[in-house]
């Protein structure tokens, strides 16, 4: 029993002194802190891109995660807020609580779209912030990336230096591809797209693309077949090229329509690790273009 | 004799010209500081349009610029950073098809107090006012009202800290005891209409306590959580008993994770002690007649729970399983009186003799959504009356060895995740000699900024 109590006090502090603990609530920004961060961070990922990161529960191994962290990483935007209030309040962890230098939300540091006018619970599942879905536009994964270094240095001053350096090498080479990016998807402007949920707002500003139809009657809200219907009868007048769906969302929706209007359906990564070559994030927005291009021929 | 009043007269004439000059002053500065306001806030209006019109309806041209053109404008807090606190309210109500039953108990059990007996047709359930808010940068707080006609009885009001650290939470004030798994849940996150035999015959609906409580979640990556609670313990099993200390303590510890992506689990074991002066029930005594009991001594409560989920790839938004199950033991040693009842043909005699009892019990549930909105989830529940000793009362009062269970069946529907509808159907056989089919239909809505549900 001593002998248990004294390994257990030995190794408290051993652990304690180790790499940053940073807890991503998404696996975009697990991405970017591991760009940031490189070694001096450990991040663990709360959620995987085949999880709707709206309804994730508060399960024993995250609270246990959060207890550990040095450092939350979340969107923010009320799009964690059936679950992350929760692991803060069980994991006794000070450090990580909103207004602390621990807590970093990055839907703060992007402008925001879809604002609703009216924020009822009738509108379906809204957040009065705006669209939580900030990571499917790159410039915002820089605009975050930005503060999120500010906020490592922060946190862990000893490494201040290495973060800005790393983040400045990472900033250089996000910007070569942007452009890249940008370049690859000239042809894609203007046209005219279906989305099962609001997942793509910021893609779509992006790339200049056209949402014409929403397959969610209010977001949040599953489709019903006659509201589906409905939908394929408007793509009749105003026609999409694709339907755009994220991997986590069940395809049944998406294909019903999408053999009804006689277009392709894009399963999008959404996240880094949403599909086969998208473990970091240029391999998002690279498979991202891809299947967009690919559809649009 | 005359100084102080020319010197007050003196006063009287110098200090309006020295307050016009001083207004004066203040007058030219607050013109200074509205001009040089209205230049910026032109300054400001003119770059607000210049970022409107750069970002974000167009691309930006260049990469370079790309990131630069918008200055990320502050925004909006999140809910929970508001000065208001959130407010939530839950509406329940329901259909129940009962048998006409007087005297409704669990054969073998003292009837825990605090029960309310569904009534049989149409009736409102609780109807609850949940407030939460950060009191400060410190502390955090709760409260649960729970509203009945012509009652309000507080369910939970408690602080909590936020700022200790190190795994620490003290709370303080009222609360659901974190003992065993179902015990914090409120009646609306329930997954059966009704409460589990296990937990009706413990403690009515759940062991709520004036106190306080200390919880550690280790710094380790198998969640490991420990606790203990002192309070008041004026609550079934025990009772009020007017004095000062604890009257009840609690401990508690969960461990849990994570099995893959699709599966996680938690497993937990406590132990509530308390003590009872003069605990008032009422049970049938051999001649069938009712008999008042006063119960004095203490009462020692295992509980062990184990609860499992599954989600295809932890994605619990089309289908997912969740199993439930507790087990409990309870000792209570002490003196039992059974007030005197010949007047109306019973059996006791006001004899105060040693009482011993040890009893357990248990449930076990599984919850299957098997599409989404549409769940459907069997319940087991099942006690055992265990050795019982009423002493010389053994005269008087009936020893069983009758084992109470009931099988419950539930499908619920729910729109959206703020409203849910339910029907059961349960055959009860909690009491000696009475097999009862209930049928119930119930609705759960919630309004306002529902808080996350616990594991």
């Amino acid at each position: 029993m001593k002998q248990l109590f004294a390994a257990l006090l030995l190794w408290l502090p051993l652990s304690a002194h180790a790499a940053l603990n940073v807890f991503a609530c998404e696996p975009e920004w697990g991405a970017l802190a591991r760009e940031i961060g490189g070694d001096a961070v450990k991040v663990y990922t709360a959620t995987t891109a085949m999880q709707d990161p709206h309804r994730i529960e508060a399960r024993p191994s995250l609270i246990a995660q959060t207890r550990r962290a040095g450092l939350v990483v979340c969107t923010g935007a009320e799009l964690e807020v059936g679950w992350l209030p929760l692991l803060l309040r069980e994991s006794g962890n000070a450090a990580v609580q909103p207004g602390r230098p621990g807590y970093f939300e990055a839907a703060r540091h992007v402008p925001m779209l879809d604002k609703p006018a009216r924020v009822d619970r009738a509108q379906g599942d809204v957040h009065a912030a705006g669209n939580p879905h900030i990571q499917t536009d790159p410039r915002n994964l820089a605009r975050v990336g930005a503060a999120l270094a500010q906020r490592l240095g922060e946190v862990d001053p000893a490494h201040a230096a290495a973060y800005q350096a790393r983040w400045k090498a990472f900033s250089v080479r996000w910007e070569a591809a942007i452009a890249r990016w940008q370049q690859q998807a000239a042809p894609l402007k203007g046209m005219p797209v279906a989305v099962q949920h609001k997942s793509f707002s910021y893609l779509i500003n992006w790339l200049g693309l056209r949402e014409v139809a929403t397959l969610e009657p209010k977001p949040g809200v599953e489709p019903s077949l006659g509201y589906l219907a409905e939908v394929a009868a408007r793509l009749k007048t105003s026609p999409a090229r694709m339907v755009l769906r994220a991997a986590y969302q069940s395809p049944r929706a998406s294909e019903w329509l999408a053999q009804r209007a006689d277009i392709p359906v894009v399963a999008l990564p959404f996240t880094v690790g949403g599909a086969p070559g998208t473990e970091d994030l240029f391999g998002l927005f690279d498979v991202t273009l891809t299947e967009l291009l690919k559809a649009a021929q | 004799m005359l100084r102080p009043t020319l010197l007050v007269a003196a006063l009287a004439a110098a200090f309006p010209a020295f307050a016009d000059a001083d207004l004066d002053a203040l007058r030219s500065e607050l013109k200074e500081m509205k001009s040089s306001y209205e230049a910026r806030i032109q300054l400001l209006e003119k770059r607000l349009l210049q970022a409107e019109t750069q970002a974000p309806n167009a691309p930006a041209p260049s990469p370079a610029s790309a990131v630069a053109a918008v200055e990320p404008a502050p925004q909006q807090e999140t809910a929970s950073n508001r000065f208001n606190p959130d407010i939530s309210l839950i509406l329940q109500g329901q259909y129940a098809q009962l048998d006409d039953i007087e005297h409704r108990h669990i054969t073998g059990f003292f009837p825990a107090g605090h029960n309310h007996d569904v009534p049989r047709g149409f009736s409102l359930n609780h109807t609850e006012l949940v407030m939460s808010a950060s009191i400060d940068p410190y502390f955090s707080g709760y409260m649960n009202l729970a509203l009945l006609d012509a009652e309000v009885s507080i369910e939970e009001a408690w602080f909590q800290t936020t700022a200790l650290g190190n795994g620490l939470t003290l709370r303080g004030g009222r609360f659901l005891s974190g003992l065993g798994y179902q015990n914090t849940q409120h009646p609306h996150a329930w997954d059966f209409a009704d409460n589990n035999l296990m937990y009706r015959a413990l403690f009515g609906e759940a062991y709520g306590n004036d106190g306080l409580q200390l919880k550690w979640v280790a710094p380790t990556e198998l969640f490991m959580e420990f606790g203990a609670e002192a309070g008041r313990g004026a609550n079934f099993p025990g009772t009020d008993r007017n004095m000062n200390g604890a009257g009840s303590t609690v401990l508690f510890g969960h461990l849990g994770g994570d099995v893959g992506v699709s599966h996680s689990w938690r497993a937990g074991l406590s132990y509530l002690q308390t003590r009872a002066s003069d605990r008032d029930s009422e049970i049938d005594d051999l001649n069938d007649v009712a008999a008042e009991t006063l119960f004095s001594g203490s009462s020692k409560t295992w509980i062990a729970d184990f609860v499992w989920k599954w989600a295809p790839n932890g994605n619990a938004t089309e289908q997912n399983f969740k199993f439930a199950t507790e087990y409990f033991s309870r000792k209570e040693d002490g003196d039992l009186l059974c007030v005197d009842n010949t007047a109306g043909g019973g059996a006791c005699t006001d004899v105060a003799d040693r009482y011993k009892a040890t009893q357990s019990g248990f449930y076990a549930q599984g919850v299957y959504q098997f599409m989404p909105r549409w769940r459907t989830g069997y319940r087991y529940d099942r006690l055992d009356s265990g050795s019982v000793d009423f002493g010389l009362n053994n005269a008087s009062l009936p020893v069983t060895d009758y084992a109470p269970t009931r099988h419950s069946l539930m499908l619920d529907y729910s729109p959206s995740e703020f409203s849910r509808f339910r029907l059961q159907v349960s055959q009860d056989k909690s009491m000696e000699s009475v097999s009862e089919n209930q049928w119930f239909v119930q609705y759960i809505h919630s309004l306002g900024s529902h808080g996350a549900h616990s594991f």
